[in-house]
């Protein structure tokens, strides 16, 4: 099952992807995802009916411990890396107005 | 002791060398930062050189062993880290734009014992994008060139990390792995690079690309000092429940520093060995398995099916899995931010936009196709379900085979800005290398050869979960074998 890869399509991925893309960008995504998509259905050539997924080669389960603080307070150097501070936190613009 | 004379050690003989007072931890770091200064522009395989806080950390570092109080095999020997381990306070770039300016508030697990253990920061290692290509030319901060020829390229994403090796300007280095990043760089930059078993090492601290399938590991010179860093890295942190709990697990890495292989069943799949394997490499990698034979391993061909899914499975996940990483990188917290903004959502989509380079945002895209709506099960579930079939296979070849040999890549090195032009190229030459993420096994690369030009060809020899130690032991014997029959002391 060959995808078509439509206008609508790039820019509905570059939409889950939070990106802007320019009309060049655009169009190389637009090849890029026909060639690429189109050698990743070779998977299909392979009957999978039975298998399970496997997302995870090791067993892995949920690991419990006691809710205990065990990172102490550390605002200040953690906001050393935002891009704008005030009062302690992260500034953005207003997001309702 | 001579600069000249530190840099010809490996970390193990240097560690040596200190501790016995013939050299010291500040000499060692001299001799280093000197020839990174002179030599590196040649390579450009770090992206920040920590001049300043090694030298001080050496000092710091020779009063503790001078003391008594570090006393490990590394310790007071320098290290390269790969720019996507976190280091706190000290700048962690990723390679991207996006990571410019960004100083982390913590250390990574791995990072963190090695400090513990004497290690002292030479700098941190240029690689690809977020760890995204197989050359190292996708890093923001330009490309860095092969040892042997820096008109090559280093292989990818660990490339800084194997040419620091490769050139001297590291007696060692973390790499990390996700589909190949250490072993196929390994085998460009003629090093020794291993990627332990999944969930060996924590992956506390490092910047996650593929979290099902990312690994650190050591490059170095020697099967030893891999062993040796690997051993002083692994083990069980509470901060990655992906890492590796089970007290049954054998983690003396270097108790397998073993030349004895007789009686080693060793599998070599013939698929890997057909169509597309330059011939040089081939050649190489065959001629090594029998210095194995000789001594005493039984080797013969297998058929390992499952090898064309390998390929589209791998990157199916790993693109899944990169564009849920990624989506924290908003311009907000840290990192790049636009100047072009009104509201949230201009910060978000062009900060990233204007902050990741051209394959990041390629797997970005493909990665949030494949997980979207309506694709879902045609992609990302069918490839889960190939990597089921994978696994099954590589179990069904190691109930016959302790180990098995492949070539680590396709070809040597190419020439830098041959594979950017086409991505779907460079995934292909992936090929020996993504399975092994795929089913969470261990694999290590040694030195085997070069081709006419001079350009070093790799051995990948793989094993079986959690059999790391068999490997190494593998991978030890060879290297001593082979340094005998060139004449060197064994």
């Amino acid at each position: 099952m060959a995808v078509s890869i439509t206008d609508q399509t790039v820019e509905y991925v570059a939409a889950l992807a939070k990106l802007e893309l320019s009309e060049a960008e655009k169009e190389r995504t637009k090849k890029d995802l026909e060639e690429i998509l189109g050698y990743m259905d070779t998977m299909n050539e392979l009957d999978t009916e039975d298998v399970e997924p496997m997302s995870h080669v090791n067993p892995v389960k949920n690991v419990f411990r006691e809710d205990v603080v065990i990172n102490g307070p550390d605002r200040e150097n953690i906001l050393s890396n935002a891009p704008e501070e005030q009062d302690g936190c992260a500034v953005v613009p207003p997001t309702f107005n | 002791m001579t600069a000249s004379e530190i840099i010809s050690l490996s970390a193990l003989e240097l560690g040596q060398a200190i501790k016995e007072g013939r050299t010291t931890s500040p000499e060692a770091v001299d001799a280093y930062l000197e020839k990174i200064a002179a030599e590196d522009g040649r390579f450009h395989s770090y992206i920040t050189v920590l001049a300043d806080e090694a030298r001080a950390r050496a000092a710091e570092v020779q009063a503790k062993i001078e003391a008594g109080e570090l006393t490990g095999p590394l310790a007071g020997v320098p290290v390269a880290l790969k720019d996507n381990l976190c280091t706190k306070g000290l700048l962690t770039t990723c390679a991207s734009k996006i990571l410019y300016n960004f100083r982390p508030p913590y250390t990574a697990t791995a990072v963190q014992k090695l400090l513990d253990a004497g290690a002292v920061i030479l700098g941190k290692a240029n690689m690809d994008e977020f760890a995204m290509g197989s050359t190292t030319e996708t890093s923001y901060f330009g490309p860095t060139g092969n040892p042997v020829d820096p008109e090559h390229v280093p292989g990818g994403s660990s490339g800084g990390s194997a040419a620091a090796v490769g050139a001297y300007l590291a007696p060692y280095a973390l790499g990390t792995d996700t589909g190949g990043s250490i072993r196929q760089p390994a085998s460009y930059c003629g090093v020794v690079g291993m990627k332990p078993t999944y969930g060996a090492v924590s992956r506390y601290g490092l910047i996650a690309y593929g979290s099902s399938l990312d690994q650190i590991g050591p490059l170095a010179h020697t099967v030893s000092d891999c062993a040796a860093v690997l051993e002083t890295i692994a083990g069980h942190d509470e901060r990655d429940s992906t890492s590796a709990g089970d007290p049954a697990i054998d983690m003396h890495y270097t108790d397998a520093l073993v030349r004895d292989v007789k009686g080693m069943k060793i599998g070599i799949p013939s698929s890997y060995f057909g169509e597309g394997l330059d011939h040089e490499v081939k050649e190489a990698v065959l001629a090594a398995a029998e210095v194995l034979r000789a001594e005493g391993a039984e080797i013969e061909e297998f058929d390992l099916p499952m090898v064309d899914y390998a390929i589209p499975a791998y990157y199916v996940i790993a693109m899944a899995e990169c564009s849920s990483n990624l989506s924290r990188f908003d311009g907000v917290k840290y990192g790049y931010r636009t100047e072009r903004f009104e509201d949230l959502q201009d910060i978000y989509k062009r900060s990233r936009s204007e902050g990741f380079g051209t394959e990041v945002k390629r797997r970005l895209m493909i990665g949030a196709f494949v997980l979207s709506s309506g694709y879902y099960d045609a992609y990302y579930n069918k490839a889960l379900k190939v990597r089921a079939c994978i696994k099954k296979a590589f179990d069904e070849a190691f109930a016959k085979y302790d180990v098995i040999l492949a070539p680590a890549a396709p070809t040597t090195a190419p020439k830098k800005g041959e594979s950017l032009s086409d991505p779907l190229k460079m995934y292909l030459s992936d090929i020996y290398t993504v399975s092994v993420n795929l089913a969470g096994l261990p694999g290590i690369t040694v030195p085997v050869g070069q081709d006419a030009k001079g350009l070093p060809i790799g051995m990948q020899i793989l094993g079986n979960t959690f059999c790391d130690k068999t490997i190494i032991r593998a991978a030890y014997t060879y290297e001593q074998a082979a340094k005998e029959r060139k004449g060197g002391r064994a």
